[in-house]
């Protein structure tokens, strides 16, 4: 099967309004006769469920969790960016466009990013129409700040909380329609399958985490918004359900994975502190606007932080990128990073953290507070107390937190930090309508691969999320459902949908029955451990074979040892989780395969092969230039489908950040 | 700080469903480090039950950053446990010592029913909200984010209620039970905005009747909400949620007098 994009012909500026203009309608009246269901609420499902709603459709929603508002898009911290210019510094539809192009390494397509940024500024007045109180200066106005991999303050925030803010807002304009009788709502409820009648996405199995039994619901159409996939290492930044398993089994129905190894390594993360680590805990990157990285220039230095005299330490991000220092892209830093720790230069009891110090910044900001308050003979301690409340009120959440979790006063002493997986650009493919190769099925969100390339910029994905759901399915849904108006709700004891639950609740009887020795969680960690070696920051040919291997053998051993205690009809976390870990035991392989395929670097894949002398990442525009959409063949069978991405606009050159 | 290893005895609550009675179970932990959470505690347990052949401890959690709201332990007599403006999964272990016992039951109200052992049903907060927790605006209606200027110390209160995380931990502190705070909170966070003035009578109303339909007990002005909050919401919300009560009573009142 080709892949088709269906990009709109005409000018990039121009696609998306003559689609808007010219995309077919469905009426008020025919709305109403119109399922849709939602897989996720997270700001992808949400905004798509309440605007969908809204219109008329007849609306389902699902998720894991026992209310939508705790979608994971809750733990989103540093902000959501938006080209309104309201500073004036010269920010721009074309401009966002361009940064979130290069910032992905020039593996995204670009009428989807052009377009992305063209309704940014519509979602912050959304937004601020809800209720989100976003930060504000005291003219009364909203406030913006600076994030990684751009030169313009477009940042829009609340706090630390941003994604909670947002999720929010989104969750009450669902409830609106819950209200109103438009949405259904389902928690605590997990999707199993996709129901396929005559080729097209009818519906949906799924199974109720309270009783465990097992739920047939129709659909004119599918919409998944489940999030990322990051968890699949076992440890990341990620909520502890997230789970690959909606995506999975759309992808078994027939829908193409893009570019699966695509996965964000976010440098500023809480360091493992030992075995019983269960997630990592993220430290927004606006810490990097005034923190700065370094490690000792001597190896294997046991010294406390503070006993280290300043020419005794390297900062390493600032020496080797003097041009951007300590605000390289993500990638670039979460790289840095490691190269110090495996040379030997890595702090703390693990050896595996650098320092984030704050120490400069409180001084720095003190001196000023000093000078503002008039007082010019200050001495040391002053400045310093003064600087703490500046500090104090720009991140004192994230202090807080990080105090919380290492019991250490990182006012007093340096952070320590580490990478840790965060993100994945990877995810369905999808056209420019949303719709996943299988008609019908539609995916938002994290969970499609569309705008970010190989690389995510900070602050582009609940842009994303929120643009998805509130801006774009809302019309191409309506363009596609107007070509099923005739289409009667299809009943559920359709064969299609006998033969789709027999086939979920035959899995469950057949994990249930296993009942071996091993608990899901040692499994989960030993896969995240094959991933996190061989597939995580840095990969090579002969790594990413050995994980392969590895992994098969991982997962036949799970299927003839797992243990899972209790019962299938009642509330059983172990059993939720097997199902979740079954299907990252898969989608890692394929992981694998995908970053074997690709031989090059670009944005967070890195292949070691593929580097420039002084350990950058190389681009092979030659033969790489496409999105690599997979197709399951069946076990560890998957057949490769190019997207090759065509750059009328956006010129792609080497990335250099020195 | 110095990381060291405990002993602990655990008093957990268990109960099938939310049909059978409940009882506490004893167990043992070992080993147990001073540098992990409360939560990945509890996954030493179960492991531990796993490989026992034993049934493993049912518990609500998911972002275990504090935000998401899911986590929910009622600890040592404690909603979240001992530490200020904590959440139960960013409770440490650094907080006990060898030989603590230490007693885990789940949230307690009759508008939130056990559904497993630690694992209860809010979902009377998802249908509060629906009776009048939003600004009714849909996709597409907005003016410019800019059009209204909102003076930065109403915007920064707003925001102050709207970080509630919806966890549940004031109705369970609450001898009454009562959700008050939870309530004080949405309504603050709108009737602070310009965006949410237009509804503000029927929203304090509706949600107010709701809240008292789910069984929720009523507010006797205990404070003890306000304490175990892990967000901080004050108890200056309910004073507001009450001011806007009254006037959404009398007709004409004064409804910008806050
Ligand atoms: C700690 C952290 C901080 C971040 N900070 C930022 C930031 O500052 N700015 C930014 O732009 N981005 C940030 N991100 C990224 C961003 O938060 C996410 O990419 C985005 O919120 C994902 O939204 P979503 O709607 O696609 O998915 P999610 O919010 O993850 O929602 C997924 C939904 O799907 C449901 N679901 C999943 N599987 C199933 C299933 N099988 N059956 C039923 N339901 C299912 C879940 O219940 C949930 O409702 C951050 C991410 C993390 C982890
Ligand atoms: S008011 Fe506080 S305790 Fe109550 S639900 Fe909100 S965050 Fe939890
Ligand atoms: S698990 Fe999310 S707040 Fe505790």
């Amino acid at each position: 099967m080709p892949l088709n994009s269906k990009i709109p012909a005409g000018e990039l500026a121009e696609k998306w309004e003559k689609y808007k203009s010219t995309c077919k309608l469905v009426n008020p009246a025919n709305k109403r006769q119109l399922e849709v269901i939602v897989i996720g609420t997270g700001l992808a499902g949400a905004s798509a469920a309440a605007s969908l709603g809204e219109l008329g459709y007849k609306v389902k929603t699902f998720c894991f969790q026992d209310s939508p508002r705790r979608a994971h898009s809750i733990a989103a911290q540093g902000g959501i960016n938006a080209a309104k210019n309201y500073q004036n510094d010269g920010d721009s539809t074309y401009r966002l466009f361009y940064d979130t192009v290069k910032g992905g390494d020039y593996r995204a397509r670009e009428a989807n990013v052009y377009r992305l940024a063209s309704v940014s500024a519509n979602i912050i007045d959304q937004c601020v129409a809800q209720g989100v109180p976003f930060a504000r200066e005291y003219g009364g106005l909203l406030s913006n700040r600076s994030f990684g991999g751009t030169q313009v303050q477009r940042t829009f925030y609340a706090a630390g909380q941003t994604g909670q803010q947002l999720l929010i807002g989104a969750y009450q304009a669902l409830e609106r329609q819950v209200a109103l009788g438009n949405v259904k709502q389902y928690s605590r409820h997990e999707m199993l399958d996709i129901v396929m009648v005559e080729g097209k996405a009818r519906g949906v199995i799924v199974r109720n985490l309270v009783t465990g039994e097992l739920e047939r619901h129709f659909g004119h159409a599918v919409l998944l918004c489940s999030g990322g996939y990051g968890n699949v290492f076992y440890l990341s930044t990620n909520a502890m359900g997230s789970n690959v398993t909606a995506a999975w089994k759309a992808h078994k129905k027939g829908a193409f994975f893009g570019n699966p190894c695509f996965t964000q390594i976010h440098p500023t993360c809480i360091p493992v502190s030992g075995d019983h680590q269960s997630k990592l805990t993220l430290m927004s990157e606006s810490l990097r606007n005034d923190g700065r990285i370094w490690v000792p220039k001597k190896q294997g230095d046991t010294r406390k932080a503070n006993e280290i005299p300043e020419e005794e330490r390297d900062y390493y991000l600032e020496r080797r990128y003097p041009a951007f220092g300590n605000l390289v892209p993500r990638d670039v830093a979460s790289r840095a990073a490691k190269e110090r720790c495996d040379a030997g230069y890595g702090v703390g009891a693990s050896k595996q953290a650098v320092y984030l110090d704050y120490a400069s910044a409180i001084e720095r900001y003190g001196k000023i507070e000093a000078n503002k308050q008039g007082l010019a003979n200050a001495d040391k301690a002053t400045i310093i107390a003064l600087g703490k409340d500046v500090v104090k009120e720009k991140y004192g959440n994230l202090f807080e937190m990080y105090e919380k979790i290492t019991g250490e006063n990182p006012y007093e002493v340096p952070m320590r930090i580490y990478p840790a997986v965060h993100y994945t650009m990877g995810g369905i493919w999808v056209d420019y309508e949303l719709q996943t190769t299988v008609p019908g099925l539609y995916a938002l969100g994290e969970a499609n691969f569309s705008d970010h390339g190989a690389n995510r910029l900070g602050a582009s994905a609940l842009m994303q999320g929120l643009a998805d759901g509130y801006f774009v399915i809302p019309y191409t849904l309506g363009n596609n459902l107007a070509d099923d108006i005739r289409t009667k709700a299809i009943p559920t004891d359709h064969p299609a949908f006998v033969a789709a639950e027999n086939e979920v609740r035959e899995r469950i009887n057949r994990l249930m029955s296993i009942k071996g020795t091993e608990s899901v969680e040692s499994f989960h960690k030993r896969l995240g451990k094959i991933m996190w070696d061989k597939c995580g920051m840095a990969r090579n040919a002969q790594g990413l074979k050995e994980a392969i291997e590895e992994i098969k053998a991982l997962r036949k051993e799970f299927w003839s040892n797992v243990r899972i205690p209790g019962e299938i009809n009642e509330h059983n976390p172990e059993l939720d989780k097997a199902n979740r870990v079954a299907d990252f035991l898969e989608l890692g392989e394929l992981m694998c395969i995908d970053a074997l395929n690709r031989n090059e670097s670009c944005g967070g894949h890195f292949r070691e092969e593929y580097q420039t002398e002084d350990g950058e990442a190389l681009r092979q525009d030659e033969g790489y230039m496409y999105v690599a959409a997979w197709e399951y063949k069946g076990e560890s069978q998957y057949e490769l489908h190019k997207e090759d991405l065509i750059y009328d606009v956006v010129h792609p050159t080497q990335r250099s950040y020195k | 700080m110095e990381h060291y290893n405990m002993n602990l005895t655990l008093k957990v609550w268990k109960q099938k469903n939310r049909n059978e009675k409940g009882r506490f179970e004893t167990y043992q932990v070992k080993n147990i480090s001073s540098e992990m959470s409360f939560l990945e505690m509890f996954d030493v347990l179960n492991e531990q039950l796993i490989a026992e052949g034993k049934e493993p401890i049912a518990f609500d959690h998911d972002c275990r950053e504090g935000i998401c709201g899911m986590c929910s332990m009622y600890i040592n007599g404690r909603a979240h446990g001992p530490w200020h403006h904590t959440t139960t999964c960013q409770l440490h272990m650094r907080e006990y010592k060898d030989g603590d016992t230490i007693v885990v039951e789940p949230w307690r109200a009759n508008a939130f029913p056990v559904i497993k052992d630690l694992v209860v049903d809010r979902e009377a907060f998802d249908r509060i909200i629906q009776a009048g927790g939003y600004v009714s605006v849909n996709t597409g209606n907005a003016v410019d984010a800019n059009a209204i200027p909102i003076e930065k110390h109403e915007a920064d209160e707003s925001f102050a209620s709207a970080a509630c995380i919806g966890c549940g931990a004031c109705v369970a502190a609450c001898p009454n039970a009562s959700a008050m705070l939870f309530v004080s909170a949405k309504v603050s966070h709108l009737a602070m905005l310009p965006q949410g003035d237009p509804e503000r009578k029927t929203r304090v109303t509706n949600m107010i009747q709701q809240m008292d339909k789910e069984g929720f007990g009523s507010c006797t002005n205990i404070g003890a909400c306000e304490a175990e909050c892990p967000k901080g919401i004050s108890l200056e919300n309910i004073a507001r949620l009450n001011r806007e009560y009254i006037g959404s009573m009398t007709a004409g009142g004064s409804q910008n007098s806050i």
